[in-house]
């Protein structure tokens, strides 16, 4: 379990959360999928909905109202409006 | 030379209003820290936005399936131009360069043969453009007494700006604002939004795997397109709040030291014409004594 995912959850006013974590679960558009280390490159729209990010057993989660994700070999961005704890 | 009353209350009056600009100086700084602290937060998701788009774009060879937004209506005979400038004015050269810039745009638009419509957002740019077009001017979106830009402002700004591209309205959407650099140099810019722009040539490293789409490639390209716009809107505005409270505070700190110096000519004059007088009083007391 060394390895961690590098994660950015940003709204267009502030940079929300910058981490390195183990997990995210992200509510897509087309069904909600979880991201592990080293996942493939990967982008999606995203529904409102739940994420969820996992670090270290404990879990902190986030409402979104839409947006999209990418995912990269460098780690995880979403970017979305509107987003509360 | 001015009597010694008037030379008083010209002083009285230059120190009045040296309080005034002082205390807008020290509102405009304060006011600035927190203006720069919102357009600094509000890059990543604009830099985030630019590089997951240059991506995308990249990514699609035929242009003839791409998004207008992306590869634009094929002509480039009717301009939008986006003025976006201050509410208030008493902020140096701020508003009026990102006026003349545009304005300069237009002129140079309009002798090629190109029809030419401005939207100003903000008022003050408005109040100068409106000398030098009539008809090419839309009506003004203003954010008058409003306290602070958000992503809602800018959503609106990119609705009217996206329904009327997509009633066929223009065919190329440039947006003025001024670049904040720091507090002494603000730099009037203007960049394209429809077609977009971008830089594609920092495409992240995938390692030889290819990107996986959810939905289609095309179908995330125009949900991302839109909200693109408004992206960079948004950084427009709030770079401009940024660069109208630093050209504000440089305004304001040349104005207090201007009143300064007047003050101190001024008490200079006052002080020597008091002491001119005194020395001719006494004078005509001397000679008055002596001639008994």
């Amino acid at each position: 379990m060394a390895d961690k995912l590098k994660f950015d959850l940003v709204s267009p006013e502030r940079l929300v959360l910058s981490a390195d974590v183990d997990a995210v679960q992200v509510p897509g558009a087309e069904g909600d999928f979880g991201v592990l280390p080293k996942h493939a490159p990967f982008m999606a729209m995203l529904r409102a909905g739940t994420l969820s990010v996992e670090n270290d057993g404990k879990s902190q989660l986030f409402e979104l109202d839409g947006g999209f994700v990418d995912v990269t070999p460098e780690g995880v961005t979403v970017l979305a409006e509107t987003i509360s704890d | 030379m001015a009597s010694l009353k008037e030379l008083r209350n010209r002083i009285a009056s230059v120190q009045a209003t040296q309080k005034i600009t002082r205390a807008m100086q020290m509102v405009a700084a304060s006011k600035l820290r927190r203006a720069q602290e919102a357009a600094e937060a509000a890059r990543p998701y604009a830099d985030r936005m630019g590089a997951v788009l240059g991506n995308l774009a990249s990514g699609i060879t035929d242009a003839e399936s791409a998004p207008k937004l992306l590869a634009g209506t094929g002509s480039d005979k009717r301009h939008l131009l986006i003025v976006a400038t201050a509410e208030r004015g008493l902020c140096g050269g701020f508003n009026s360069s990102i006026a003349r810039l545009a304005r300069e745009d237009a002129k140079k638009l309009i002798s090629d043969g190109k029809k030419v419509e401005i939207l100003c957002v903000g008022r003050k740019g408005h109040d100068v453009l409106k000398r030098y077009f009539t008809n090419e001017l839309r009506e003004p979106i203003s954010y008058q007494g409003m306290k602070s830009i958000g992503f809602d402002q800018a959503q609106e700004v990119a609705e009217r700006v996206l329904s009327d591209f997509e009633a066929d309205g223009f065919d190329v959407c440039t947006l003025y604002y001024s670049r904040y650099e720091n507090v002494i140099s603000q730099i009037p810019t203007g960049l394209q939004i429809i077609p977009a722009s971008f830089d594609t040539a920092e495409t992240p490293d995938l390692g030889g795997a290819a990107y996986d789409y959810e939905p289609e490639e095309n179908e995330i390209l125009d949900a991302l397109l839109p909200r693109n716009i408004a992206v960079q809107i948004l950084r427009a505005l709030l770079e401009n709040a940024a660069s109208e409270q630093g050209a504000r505070m440089s305004a304001m700190d040349n104005a207090t030291r201007n009143a300064g110096e007047m003050i101190d000519s001024l008490s200079i004059t006052y002080n020597r014409s008091r002491q001119a007088q005194i020395t001719k009083e006494l004078i005509e007391i001397i000679s008055g004594a002596e001639a008994l």
